[in-house]
């Protein structure tokens, strides 16, 4: 048996229980879609109360934007980060580590469920944002825009996916460490305004999170003139970090793989329950 | 070595705790021809699941080597992955918000079977123990029992030379549990594969192994066919009683104690040497007054031998 071939098949199973899933619970499309948009309403609503005519379209278009990229964010701490503590709990870790894959693979089918089932979500989001808040949107550079979007999604994923080995390790502190970085980054990736404001260190080690890049490389290719006074780097640049963080975020995640599960065999701790 | 399904050599386990230091596995050497249906029989904790973790390549041993179709499990774990499948009679897996076809399917996939074949097996295997009509009822909606014949479709849908079984049967009742002997037995006969299943219950060993392992507290006590462990004990007496509820007794014999906290009675079950002690004991039951409900005398079994090598029984 083709070792690839075995670890793409592995790849599609895995990442069609999220892709089934998501089609099979109608309720989801309340909590991922209407419920989100309710944040986006709020901003929205202040920016419309308190900013110059000139300016509101752009924001509002950022507003959306982050509203939208805030799917991935909450699917890559929950669907990703808590997952393989999630798969012990079951009971199906044990099934992962004992077949004669790459765990690489595992991850690699959660990542790409989650973003397909996401991107259905947040896709939503953009355009009953933009019907509900009369918000035009520039495309400038549809390749550009496809490159950053897919630059972020996998360096975020990878960043997923480095979370999901570190979270195992603390076991039950998962739960709270997920908690820890949900609001911290709704602030430092800028989904509802322009991240330079921050300031420009703050705003450069924000760049570590995927989000903040990606979210400001997607508002000045969609977010009109306004949006490109407020950007924190040219986009061709941002799009260069982004492929760069895809690399080490991915080599990390493979690094603390195989050390959970060396450190699993040796200790026991991630198959034996009482351990 | 290739003749041999498995084979462990002075295998030694130890966790590290807060309490200290526990030996799971201790100097443990057993040897599984193929074809065979192996059983390790012993009570809870005593090193059974450990030892089939690491065979599974799931752990890696403290000391000692082990082997599967003569692959080392440390050193070529992949190889070994290939070949083997486990199943365990309390384990929850699966998605409960797929179907029972998609869940085998899914494990499936993880040994590359092809779709095609991945499918008819499901169906014949799901045909066979009697889950046609639940093949697309979404897991959360099924019964335990229907779940470990579920668990035990997707550890055969891999068609694995070696099938390891931990407690298959547990919490069970007795026709899921027949069902999933007899289909493992004709499996194991008709293509060759070996079956290595560890249990508590000595029924359960006794009608499937060709041959057993005792175990307790980490070590092997003995290993052969049952008909001959049962030899160790052919000269004893084997006293049934049935009694009231009692908190313990201090006898000079070898007995297990079965508790049944329903019926508010306990089952002893005393080996001897001499049949002529057996008006001491009742003397001594009604000194603590404890009441006698029945008497019987019985034919030797797994659970005796276990009480001749150890001194108490498989479920205390």
């Amino acid at each position: 048996m083709n070792n690839l071939r075995r670890n793409l098949k592995a790849v599609y199973a895995r990442a069609y229980v999220r892709i089934v899933g998501m089609n099979r619970e109608p309720s989801w499309v309340v909590f991922t879609i209407f419920l989100p948009l309710l944040s986006v309403a709020a901003f929205v609503y202040v920016y419309k109360a308190t900013a110059p005519p000139e300016i509101i379209n752009s924001l509002l278009a950022r507003v959306i934007i982050g509203g939208a990229m805030l799917a991935f964010w909450m699917n890559v701490l929950w669907g990703m980060g808590n997952n393989f503590y999630y798969e012990k709990e079951l009971g199906n870790l044990d099934l992962y580590l004992m077949a004669p894959i790459s765990k690489t693979s595992i991850l690699l089918g959660m990542a790409l469920g989650g973003m397909f089932s996401t991107t259905i979500r947040a896709i939503a989001t953009i355009l009953l944002g933009a019907v509900l808040f009369n918000v035009s949107f520039t495309l400038e550079s549809p390749l550009s825009l496809g490159l950053v979007f897919l630059m972020t999604l996998t360096s975020l994923y990878g960043l997923g996916m480095l979370f999901a080995s570190l979270f195992l390790m603390y076991g039950r502190g998962a739960w709270h460490t997920a908690n820890l970085m949900q609001e911290p980054i709704f602030i430092l990736s800028g989904f509802y305004f322009p991240i330079k404001f921050l300031g420009f260190f703050i705003a450069l080690l924000a760049s570590f999170i995927p989000l903040t890049l990606g979210i400001d490389a997607m508002n000045q290719l969609l977010g009109g003139s306004f949006a490109k006074k407020w950007s924190l780097l040219p986009v061709n640049l941002e799009i260069l970090i982004l492929t760069g963080l895809t690399a080490v975020f991915f080599a990390l995640a493979v690094k603390a793989l195989n050390f959970m599960e060396t450190m699993s065999k040796k200790e026991g701790r991630l198959t034996l329950r009482y351990m | 070595m290739q003749s041999l399904a498995i084979e462990t050599r002075a295998l030694v386990r130890t966790f590290k705790t807060e309490k200290g230091h526990i030996t799971a596995l201790d100097n443990v050497n057993l040897k599984v021809k193929q074809g065979e249906l192996f059983g390790l029989l012993g009570p809870n904790g005593s090193g059974k699941t450990t030892l089939i973790k690491i065979l599974c390549t799931l752990l890696y041993p403290t000391s000692g080597e082990a082997y599967v179709s003569g692959y080392d499990v440390v050193k070529e774990s992949n190889k070994v992955r290939e070949i083997v499948n486990m199943v365990s009679g309390e384990e929850s897996s699966g998605y409960g918000i797929l179907t029972v076809r998609e869940n085998i399917w899914l494990f499936s996939q993880l040994y590359g079977i092809p779709d095609k074949v991945a499918w008819e097996r499901i169906d014949e295997l799901l045909k066979l123990m009697g889950l046609e009509e639940r093949a697309d009822t979404r897991v959360h909606k099924i019964s335990t029992g229907e779940r470990q014949k579920m668990n035990l479709c997707r550890g055969l849908v891999t068609d694995p030379q070696i099938l390891f079984l931990d407690e298959p049967t547990v919490g069970l009742d007795v026709n899921a549990s027949r069902t999933i002997r007899e289909y493992v037995k004709k499996w194991v006969r008709e293509n060759g594969r070996t079956l290595f299943l560890t249990t508590h219950n000595m029924m359960e060993a006794e009608e499937m192994c060709d041959r057993v392992a005792i175990i307790d507290r980490g070590r092997i006590l003995a290993c052969d066919s049952p008909s001959n462990l049962k030899k160790l004990v052919s000269k004893e007496v084997v006293l049934e009683l049935e009694t009231s509820l009692f908190d313990g007794i201090d006898l000079p014999y070898k007995f297990s104690i079965e508790k049944n906290l329903a019926k508010n009675t306990a089952k002893m079950r005393f080996l001897l040497e001499d049949e002529s002690v057996i008006p001491k004991i009742i003397s001594k039951l009604t000194e603590n007054s404890i009441k006698l409900i029945s008497l019987k005398k019985s034919e030797p079994s797994l659970e005796d031998v276990f009480i001749q090598l150890v001194g108490r029984g498989l479920h205390e």
